[in-house]
C-alpha cells in the first residue's frame, strides 16, 4: 500500500533538524504570568478571581463563558496583579488575567480521579470540559464540544493528528518520542466515548522513530492503528488528514463528525490523559523554540502564561539581527511585533528567522502559471480568488468557492510572482463570512 | 527587547522559484532550436535576425516602461522570451527591420497596451507574427533553403495535391525530424524542439496536458479527415508524420500553446484548449489559405480562454471535486 496522502500541497524545507534531537526541557517561569481570557474559539472565559486574590497552581481563575468556551487555570501560585488587556501572540490586545508568580508553586489538591473503567461517558466529557482543554494544534476549538457530536455512535475514526506538517516545529515529535504511552492512554480515554470508533495515529513518514514506537505500543490494541502518511504540507490540515486516512472528503460547511471522524492533536490528547486519568487541568504544553535566528533551538515544556521572552532566553536568546519572530510554524504562524506575549494553549512554537524572506521579495504580476492551482488542497483557483479579493468582488469570490479556502498558505508559498495570495483571500474570506452571518 | 521585528501575513517562507527563473528556463529550452536554426540557415543572416529581434523586444519594453514611469520589468526575461520566440517564427530571409517592427508590435501593442505581463490576452510573439503575415505576406511566406528558394514540406504537399500528383512527392520525413528543410528559423527541427520541451517538462515548467492533447487531437484529426480530404488514405503514416513535423506545429505546441498567460489555468480547461487547438489547426491546414495554420489556431484559441475557464471551473475539495 502506498503512503496515505491528498492531492495538492507543497514540500517546503522542513527545518526540523534544528530542534529534532533536543529533548524536552522543563522550564519554570520567572516573571509575571499572563492568561488571555480568549485563547480558544468561542466565548471568552469569565474571570472568577479579582485583583489582589491569592491563587494556587491548578486553581480555576476563569470559567467557561458559554457552551463553546473553556475555563482557565492558574499555572503557578501567586497573586492576581491585574485583569487588563494585554497583547497576545496574534498581535491583538485581549483581556487577560495577570498573576505575579510567588515562585512557591503551591498546588491545589486535585480530587482523586475514579479509574477509567468506572467513569461514564458523561463524566469523562465533563472532566475534559472542566479541565479547560482546547485543540492545541492551533485552532483552539474546545475539545469537549468536539468530543460531543450529535450521534457519537456514528463516529468510526478518532484520528490523532501526529502529522506535525508545519516545517520547523518538533514539539509533537518530541512528545511522541518521549511520552508515547501518554498519547496511547489519552486515546484510550477518547475511545471510551465512542463505542464504534477506531483510534488512528496518523504520522508523516519523516518520523520513522515515532512510527516504530507507537506501533510497538499499540500492537496489542485491537482498537488502535498507526497510519503512515506522505510527508507533505498540509498533511495535518483536518480535511486533508481525514481524506488521507479515510478517503472521505468534507467541505467548509461540514464538520469532521459528518464524515464519522474526530481529529485531535498530540498535545490535546495528552492533556485529555492528564485531566481524566491524573485529574490535572490543562496548564502546560510543549513549545519548540527554533529557527536560524535563535542561539540554541530546543523543545520546552512550559506553563501557560509564561512570557515568550523567557522561552527565547532559555534558548540562548535571539541572534544579532534576527528579523522575524513567529508564533507557530512558518506556513500558518503569526509574525509577532513584540515577543512580550504569553505562551497560550495554542502556542506550538516560537520560530525565529534571521532573514525575513517575505519582505525580501517583491510581489509582481501574476503570469497565470497555475502553480497555486496545483498546490491548493481545496482545489480552488487561488490566483483568481486573490484578484477578486483585491477588487472586493464578493460575488465572484463566492462563486469561485473562495469560502473553501483553509488558509494553509501553500499558494503564496509556490507563487513565482511572490503574490500575497493567502493574505488577500484570507481577508476577503473574513469579510464574506461576516456578511453571511449578518444575513 | 528593543529590536525591530518584521511582521507580515503567513506564510513566512517562499519557494525559490521566480518568474525570472521560469522565463530563463524557457530561453534555455529554446536554445537548441535557436542554434539549430542559425546553423541550418547559416547562409542567411538568421543569427543577426535572432539577436536583433530579441534585443528589440527587450528595448521596447524598457523604453515604454521608462516613458510611462512604470517599474522596469526586463529582468523577468519575459520580453526576451517574446523576442526570441518571434525571431524563431520568422523566415531566415526576413529583413532585419521586419524583426524590429514585429518586436515593437508584440511588446508595445499586444503586451504593454493591455497592461503588461500577465494581462495580454494573446501570445505577443504570435500576435506579432500574424501582424507581419498580414502586412508583409510575400516576405513572410517566401522561404529559401540552401541558397535557392524552396517550398516548405507542407506547401509541397499542398502543391502536389493541387497539381494532381502524389501528395507526398519530394517530402522526406527524416529531413523533417532533423530539420534539414525550409521554414522559419526555429520551427524546422523537431528533435531540437523536443529536446527543449523535455527540459521544460523535467523542470516542471510545462506539463503534457496542453501540448499532449494538442498533438494527439491534431494527429487523429489529420489522420481521419486529411486522408479523406487530401486523398492519401486514412492514417497514412508518412503523411501524418509530415503534418506533425511541419508547419511549426511542434514549436507552437510545446512553446506557444503552453504560454501561461494565454492558456487556461484550470486543468480541465487545458484539455479543452488542447483539443480545440488540434481541431482548429487541422481545419486551417486542410481548408485554410496557407499551409500552416498553427499561429492562427493558437491566437484564436487564446481569445476563447476566458470562456473555457468559465465552463471548466473545478469543483472544490469536499464538494464532489477531484480528490
Amino acid at each position: 500500500m502506498g503512503l496515505l496522502t491528498f492531492k495538492g500541497g507543497v514540500h517546503p524545507n522542513d527545518g526540523k533538524s534544528l530542534a529534532k534531537d533536543k529533548a524536552i526541557v522543563e522550564l519554570l517561569p520567572q516573571g509575571d504570568l499572563v492568561y488571555p481570557l480568549s485563547q480558544h474559539i468561542g466565548a471568552p472565559a469569565k474571570p472568577v478571581v479579582a485583583k489582589g486574590d491569592h491563587v494556587l497552581k491548578g486553581q480555576k481563575i476563569a470559567e467557561a463563558g458559554g457552551f463553546v468556551s473553556a475555563p482557565i487555570y492558574a499555572s503557578v501560585s501567586g497573586t492576581v496583579k491585574a485583569i487588563e488587556p494585554r497583547v497576545n501572540p496574534t498581535g491583538s490586545k485581549v483581556n487577560s488575567i495577570i498573576i505575579a508568580n510567588d515562585g512557591q508553586y503551591e498546588e491545589v489538591e486535585y480530587p482523586q480521579p475514579k479509574p477509567l473503567s468506572e467513569l461514564t461517558k458523561e463524566e469523562i466529557l465533563n472532566i475534559i470540559g472542566e479541565a479547560g482543554i482546547v485543540g492545541m494544534g492551533g485552532a483552539g476549538f474546545p475539545t469537549r464540544v468536539k468530543l460531543s457530536p450529535k450521534e457519537p455512535d456514528k463516529i468510526d475514526y478518532i484520528i490523532a493528528n501526529c502529522a506535525e506538517c508545519e516545517p520547523y516545529i518538533t514539539a509533537d515529535y518530541r512528545r511522541m518520542l518521549e511520552n508515547p504511552e501518554l498519547l496511547v492512554e489519552g486515546m484510550r480515554v477518547i475511545l471510551k466515548l465512542f463505542d464504534n470508533a477506531k483510534g488512528l495515529f496518523a504520522i508523516e513518514d519523516n518520523k520513522p522513530d515515532c512510527i516504530a514506537k507507537l506501533k510497538e505500543l499499540t500492537k496489542d490494541e485491537p482498537r488502535m492503528e498507526v497510519r503512515e502518511m506522505m510527508t507533505k504540507y498540509p498533511q495535518g490540515a483536518e480535511r486533508q488528514l481525514i481524506f488521507a486516512n479515510t478517503g472521505r472528503a468534507i467541505n467548509s460547511t461540514m464538520l469532521p463528525a459528518d464524515a464519522g471522524c474526530v481529529v485531535d492533536n498530540v498535545e490535546t490528547i495528552i492533556s485529555v490523559y492528564n485531566a481524566v486519568v491524573k485529574g490535572i487541568p490543562s496548564m502546560e504544553r510543549v513549545v519548540t523554540v527554533t529557527g536560524d535566528g535563535v542561539v540554541n533551538p530546543g523543545n520546552y515544556k512550559v506553563l501557560f502564561g509564561t512570557n515568550q521572552n523567557e522561552l527565547i532566553e532559555a534558548a540562548g536568546g535571539l541572534k544579532e539581527g534576527c528579523e522575524k519572530v513567529i508564533s507557530g510554524g512558518p506556513m500558518m504562524g503569526f509574525a509577532m511585533y513584540t515577543t512580550d506575549t504569553p505562551v497560550t494553549k495554542t502556542s506550538s512554537s516560537i520560530l525565529c528567522m534571521s532573514k525575513d524572506e517575505v519582505s525580501a521579495c517583491e510581489p509582481t504580476a501574476c503570469i497565470n502559471c497555475g502553480r497555486c492551482v496545483d498546490a491548493c488542497p481545496s482545489r480552488i483557483i487561488p490566483s483568481r480568488l486573490a484578484d477578486f479579493a483585491e477588487r472586493h468582488d464578493e460575488e465572484a469570490f463566492l462563486k469561485f468557492n473562495g469560502l473553501e479556502c483553509v488558509e494553509c498558505g501553500s499558494c503564496s508559498y509556490v507563487c513565482p510572482a511572490k503574490r500575497q495570495l493567502k493574505q488577500a483571500i484570507g481577508s476577503m474570506r473574513k469579510t464574506a463570512l461576516a456578511n453571511k452571518k449578518k444575513k | 527587547m528593543s529590536e525591530q521585528l518584521k511582521v507580515s501575513s503567513s506564510p513566512h517562507i517562499r519557494s525559490k522559484e521566480t518568474t525570472g527563473n521560469i522565463m530563463l528556463w524557457v530561453i534555455i529550452a529554446l536554445l537548441p532550436a535557436t542554434f539549430f536554426g542559425i546553423y541550418n540557415f547559416r547562409d542567411t543572416h538568421a543569427w543577426l535576425l535572432v539577436i536583433v529581434t530579441t534585443a528589440a523586444a527587450v528595448l521596447t519594453e524598457y523604453i515604454y516602461e521608462k516613458l510611462m514611469h512604470k517599474k522596469i520589468t526586463i529582468k523577468d526575461y519575459s520580453a526576451a522570451v517574446t523576442g526570441l520566440l518571434l525571431a524563431l517564427n520568422l523566415p531566415p530571409t526576413a529583413p532585419i527591420w521586419m524583426g524590429i517592427i514585429g518586436s515593437v508590435f508584440a511588446i508595445l501593442v499586444v503586451k504593454q497596451l493591455f497592461g503588461g505581463l500577465g494581462q495580454n490576452f494573446m501570445n505577443p510573439a504570435l500576435g506579432a507574427r500574424c501582424f507581419l503575415l498580414i502586412s508583409f505576406t510575400g516576405r513572410m511566406t517566401s522561404f529559401v533553403y540552401d541558397g535557392v528558394s524552396g517550398a516548405t514540406p507542407l506547401a509541397t504537399i499542398r502543391a502536389n495535391i493541387e497539381a494532381g500528383n502524389a501528395a507526398l512527392d519530394g517530402v522526406n520525413s527524416m529531413d523533417m525530424l532533423i530539420g534539414n528543410i525550409a521554414g522559419t528559423i526555429g520551427e524546422t527541427s523537431v528533435i531540437a524542439i523536443v529536446i527543449g520541451a523535455i527540459i521544460l517538462i523535467l523542470k516542471g515548467i510545462i506539463d503534457l496536458r496542453i501540448p499532449g492533447t494538442y498533438i494527439v487531437t491534431f494527429a487523429l484529426f489529420i489522420g481521419i479527415f486529411g486522408g479523406f480530404v487530401d486523398g492519401v488514405g486514412f492514417f497514412n503514416v508518412q503523411y501524418m508524420t509530415a503534418e506533425l513535423c511541419g508547419g511549426g506545429l511542434m514549436l507552437g505546441a510545446w512553446f506557444m500553446a503552453t504560454d501561461y498567460v494565454t492558456s487556461p489555468i484550470t486543468k480541465k480547461g487545458q484539455i479543452v484548449y488542447g483539443i480545440l487547438l488540434g481541431c482548429l489547426t487541422g481545419l486551417f491546414r486542410l481548408f485554410g489559405g496557407s499551409a500552416e495554420g498553427v499561429s492562427y489556431a493558437i491566437i484564436f484559441s487564446n481569445l476563447l480562454v476566458p470562456l473555457i475557464e468559465r465552463v471548466t471551473l473545478p469543483k472544490p475539495f469536499g464538494k464532489g471535486g477531484e480528490k
